[in-house]
């Protein structure tokens, strides 16, 4: 050596005759292929520990005692290092173990899902030896089997590289599939009738290397080369993974996860990676209706717009604009949104207009000072006040599970159940619903906990963890932990794809507007005239079903824009048929605030029109030219007209890789909460906890054929001691018993409920966990009879 | 079949305590199972990962690694014909045909009293004793098929019951460490003294 590195972590070496300036700790593989010399490998993947599992990345590797053959994915590099990676021995030993690998592995590429996309069949034309001396029979198995609902697994292609099993393993954390035996008989396997179902397994068929993992919804449906692909974002929730989609046909065919750093590291789940079937399904409105009293009649989008905007007219001459509301606009894209709110404050005038259902958090949240996605994954400390973010926004999951799992941050969560991040975390405090404040307070001051707040780096994760109480105890608690550790940041865990887009672009209440429930409150009281609903659907969403009900029975006036006939969709006169996702561009923008692409990569299905388009033709129709021809003209005008999104044009999103982060926005005002006192809970009630989980009724997964059957009916959870307070076992229906409603549901055991609550799954099939909801109630307490 | 007993679900909690990590105990356990119901059953299998905090799958995997897990009934008496090298050399083909003769079954059968499981096993490591089998892990050296005949008869009239336990049993006399005697699990990360053969060499 003969020049001292600067920096003290950095380390020169040479690949192939030039230098390359390394990081301690680097693995010789990782840094050849940054320097641009490709290693061939199989079970190596840059996202997860190195194994040496599959020998293919041998090169000579020079440490000071001359050339040796060693796996580049298992050598750290150090200083002086000389590294050649096409010598003859490395050549040598790439090709020896093609052909063994070879030895046993089918040569069906022709009629084989990876066939084109193969790292086997593409390194074995790269770097094979041409031919096999192996005459043997090879080693046969059953063919494929299947390993979960979703994936299937062909055990004769498998090459054993490690990929899949380490993922569940140590991304996913379900361990629930494992080699099985040893040697020549070695295998993937489950254990009998424990499938694997992760809510990650699909990223086991995107990294397999070879054809052996194969999904149920793109099994044999496409050749890679016919495939046409786009970079977009997922909206499904507000994590805003980075994705390909793709399409052959004009029809969409399979979704890919994109390694973003910031964001999902490459990961998706299994709602995300699928759910694009319900695009294609068989159900979408595909033109507008309208309703002649009767029933739904096909109309032009010519007849449809004007109907509204006659509507729209007769409601503001009857009852003024504070007659009209719009709820939603969560669900599309910024420019989407955008529209709709000028639309909504400029065009119509109405200050009612509210993006969440009721099941968030109140939006002034969003001016605290905000966390990215990679602060809170690399905080010294992550203070959950959120739901299971493994059920609602499963990629954050990963990340902040990756973060407790390499002690890089303590988790302490305050749950009133258990939830997919318990395991994991330093502190798990479980708190009574309507407790939370005086809960946290407590636990701070614990003086391990206190001395662990104390070393500052928080992160405050902040959402809806029960959707049967009002938000005034988590706001309460929030502002606690924030008191407790100033200078801490907070990451909204809002749910829906672009609901902090929505809010941040304009879809927000004006001057004296109001919120959803309000909203939804007023039309009840027969105070609404028009209600519009932007792909909104209160009769499955809005936590107090009963509310929701009376609002959409009293609005007088139900526009829908929506991609397919929901409960509430049902009862509007007019249909507006929208575009869906990847049938329309844009930008989203995630929870952090990260603003990216969204792809338009098939033909909008049938007459369908995205929102943004409805929204400038009906401004149109009443008058006003909001001035757009294009979606990009739409994007720049928010850069210049939306606080926090200055510069964010559609040049500048372009040219940014993984987004741009905007900025907090101005001129949300702090909805009033409801401040209804939380009463004690008498000893014979147990205090509701209702919550969603993946797999549920919403409209992107039951209308998605590959994810639909994986929505479990609606049960009540209790924890296992309380079910002899009742006298019921489990497996028995109860009758639970609300202020207002009762409904029969059967008993589950369930040790990750808290003694003294129940808690139901939101939007499950069954009973109707919403009728036991009273919104305004600080809390709901319920009852248990046996029947 | 059935998950640990009882009596066994203390041994292993005992047993879980010797080590650090629970885990570590996976093998053991197994040894327990198998030793109760003479192989490992599923329901021991997810037994032992609810005790030692791993998936059913991740206790499959390690238990399949090894020859010596049965997973499917055996018979009372285990018996390994060597087939490698020198015992080949020795006739250890004619000895297995023989076995299989006698018992009427193929290697990797079962009798069908349960008695015997017949299996042709790779070296034992008494090439200078060659042919050699096992009965339940229990040597016997330069075997012949009149040996053979004589050593099945024997085990099946119970002749030799003191010698050779039944398939599965670890030891006849379990290990047991008396509270106060029990070093304690230290797990890794808290270690922070250097190791006593370290301290005690600086003396």
């Amino acid at each position: 050596m003969t020049d001292i590195p600067v920096d003290p972590n950095e380390v020169r070496l040479t690949i192939n005759g030039h230098e390359v300036v390394s990081t301690k700790g680097e693995m010789v593989i990782a840094a050849a292929a940054r320097a641009g010399d490709y290693i061939p490998h199989f079970c190596y993947h840059p996202r997860m520990e190195p194994v040496g599992m599959c020998r293919m990345c041998m090169v000579d590797i020079d440490g000071g005692r001359g050339p040796m053959l060693q796996p580049a994915c298992m050598v750290p590099v150090a200083p002086g290092m000389k590294v050649d990676t096409e010598s003859p021995g490395a050549k040598r030993a790439q090709e020896g173990i093609i052909e063994l690998l070879l030895a046993n592995h089918p040569l069906d590429c022709p009629v084989c899902d990876k066939g084109g996309e193969c790292p086997l069949q593409d390194q074995t034309f790269s770097h094979g030896p041409g031919e096999s001396r192996y005459v043997e029979e090879k080693r046969h198995y059953e063919k494929p089997i299947a390993i979960s609902d979703l994936v299937f697994l062909d055990r004769e292609r498998c090459i054993l590289c490690d990929r899949c099993t380490r993922f569940a393993d140590e991304v996913a954390g379900d361990a629930l599939i494992h080699f099985n035996s040893r040697g020549n008989d070695t295998h993937i396997t489950t254990f009998p009738d424990e499938p694997f179902s992760s809510y990650f397994s699909g990223n086991t068929v995107q990294i397999c290397p070879v054809g052996a993992l194969t999904a149920t919804p793109y099994r044999f449906k496409a050749r890679p080369w016919d495939l046409a692909q786009q970079e977009s974002t997922c909206t499904t929730c507000s994590v805003g993974c980075r994705t390909v989609v793709q399409s052959s046909r004009d029809e969409l065919l399979r979704y890919m996860g994109v390694d973003s750093d910031p964001v999902n590291h490459g990961w998706l789940c299994d709602r995300g990676r699928f759910n694009f079937e319900s695009v294609k399904s068989p159900d979408r409105v595909l033109q507008p209706l309208i309703h002649d009293g009767t029933e739904f009649v096909p109309a032009t989008w010519s007849a449809a717009i004007t109907e509204v905007a006659v509507q729209l007219r007769a409601a503001r001459a009857a009852g003024g604009v504070n007659s009209i509301a719009v709820l939603g606009g969560a669900r599309g894209t910024n420019e989407d949104a955008y529209l709709w709110s000028r639309l909504a404050h400029e065009v119509i005038g109405t200050p009612n207009v509210y993006p969440q259902m009721g099941d968030g958090l109140p939006a002034d949240v969003l001016l605290l000072d905000r966390a990215t996605i990679d602060q809170a994954a690399t905080a010294s400390t992550i203070v959950l006040l959120a739901p299971d973010l493994k059920e609602e926004l499963p990629v954050l999951y990963l990340r902040l599970r990756a973060a407790a799992e390499k002690r890089r941050s303590r988790i302490i969560e305050f749950t009133p159940k258990h939830t997919g991040l318990s395991r994991y975390a330093w502190r798990t405090i479980g708190y009574e619903p309507g407790t939370q404040q005086s809960v946290v307070e407590k636990a701070l001051a614990d003086p391990e906990i206190a001395a662990q707040i104390a070393k500052g780096d928080v992160v405050v994760v902040a959402g809806r963890a029960n959707l049967a109480e009002t938000t005034v105890a988590t706001v309460a608690a929030l502002r606690s932990v924030l008191a407790a550790a100033p200078g801490s940041r907070v990451l909204p865990a809002f749910r829906r794809g672009n609901v902090v887009g929505a809010l941040q672009v304009g879809m927000r209440p004006g001057e004296g507007g109001l919120d959803t429930r309000s909203v939804l409150q007023a039309a009840a009281d027969g105070k609404i005239e028009c209600l519009v609903l932007l792909g909104a659907d209160p009769l499955a969403d809005f936590p107090d079903t009963d509310l929701a009900r009376r609002a959409l029975a009293g609005a007088r006036r139900i526009i829908a824009i929506d991609t397919f006939l929901t409960q509430s969709t049902q009862l509007a006169s007019v249909v507006l048929a929208a575009s869906a996702y990847a049938e329309k561009s844009g930008t989203t923008t995630n929870l952090e605030g990260r603003v990216t692409t969204v792809a338009q990569q098939v033909s909008p299905a049938g007459n369908t029109r995205p929102d943004w388009m409805i929204a400038a033709e009906l401004a149109m129709e009443l008058g006003s030219d909001l001035g757009y021809d294009t979606i990009d003209n739409v994007t720049d005008d928010i850069a210049w007209h939306v606080p926090g999104y200055e510069g964010i044009t559609a040049a500048a999103i372009a040219a940014a890789t993984d987004g741009i982060v905007a900025g907090a926005p101005t001129g949300i005002a702090p909805l009033a909460p409801i401040a209804n006192p939380i009463g004690e809970r008498n000893s014979y009630d147990f205090r509701l906890v209702v919550s969603r989980t993946m797999y549920d009724e919403a409209v992107g997964t039951a209308t998605s054929p590959s994810l639909a059957h994986l929505a479990t009916p609606s049960m009540v959870h209790l924890h296992p001691l309380d079910l002899g307070r009742v006298g019921t076992t489990e497996g028995a229906a109860v009758k639970v018993i609300g202020s207002r409603a009762t409904v029969v549901l059967h008993v589950v055991a369930d040790d990750s409920v808290l003694r003294g609550t129940v808690w139901v799954p939101f939007r499950h099939s069954g009973a109707n966990v919403g009728d036991l909801i009273d919104c305004t109630a600080a809390v709901n307490d319920v009852r248990i009879e046996n029947i | 079949m059935s998950r640990l007993n009882e009596a066994n679900v203390l041994h292993a909690k005992e047993i879980i305590g010797r080590y650090p990590k629970a885990r570590s105990a996976t093998i053991p356990l197994l040894h327990l199972a198998q030793q109760q119901d003479g192989y490992v059953t599923n329901e021991a299998m997810a037994h032992i990962g609810e005790l030692v905090g791993a998936t059913s799958a991740e206790v499959l995997g390690t238990a399949t690694f090894y020859e010596m897990f049965k997973f499917e009934p055996v018979g009372k008496y285990l018996v390994n014909i060597c087939g490698t090298l020198s015992c080949a050399l020795m006739g250890a083909d004619e000895l297995l045909h023989h076995a299989e003769a006698k018992l009427g079954i193929k290697a990797g059968g079962t009798t069908d009293d349960g008695l015997f499981t017949l299996e042709r096993a790779e070296c034992q490591a008494a090439c200078t004793e060659a042919p050699c089998l096992q009965v339940n892990y229990r040597y016997r050296f330069k075997v012949t098929p009149a040996d053979l005949d004589q050593l099945l008869d024997d085990l099946a009239a119970g002749r030799l019951d003191g010698e050779v336990p039944p398939h599965g049993t670890v030891a006849k006399v379990r290990q047991h460490i008396p509270a106060n005697k029990a070093v304690g699990a230290v797990p890794p990360e808290s270690v922070t003294a250097p190791p006593v053969w370290i301290s005690e060499a600086a003396k």
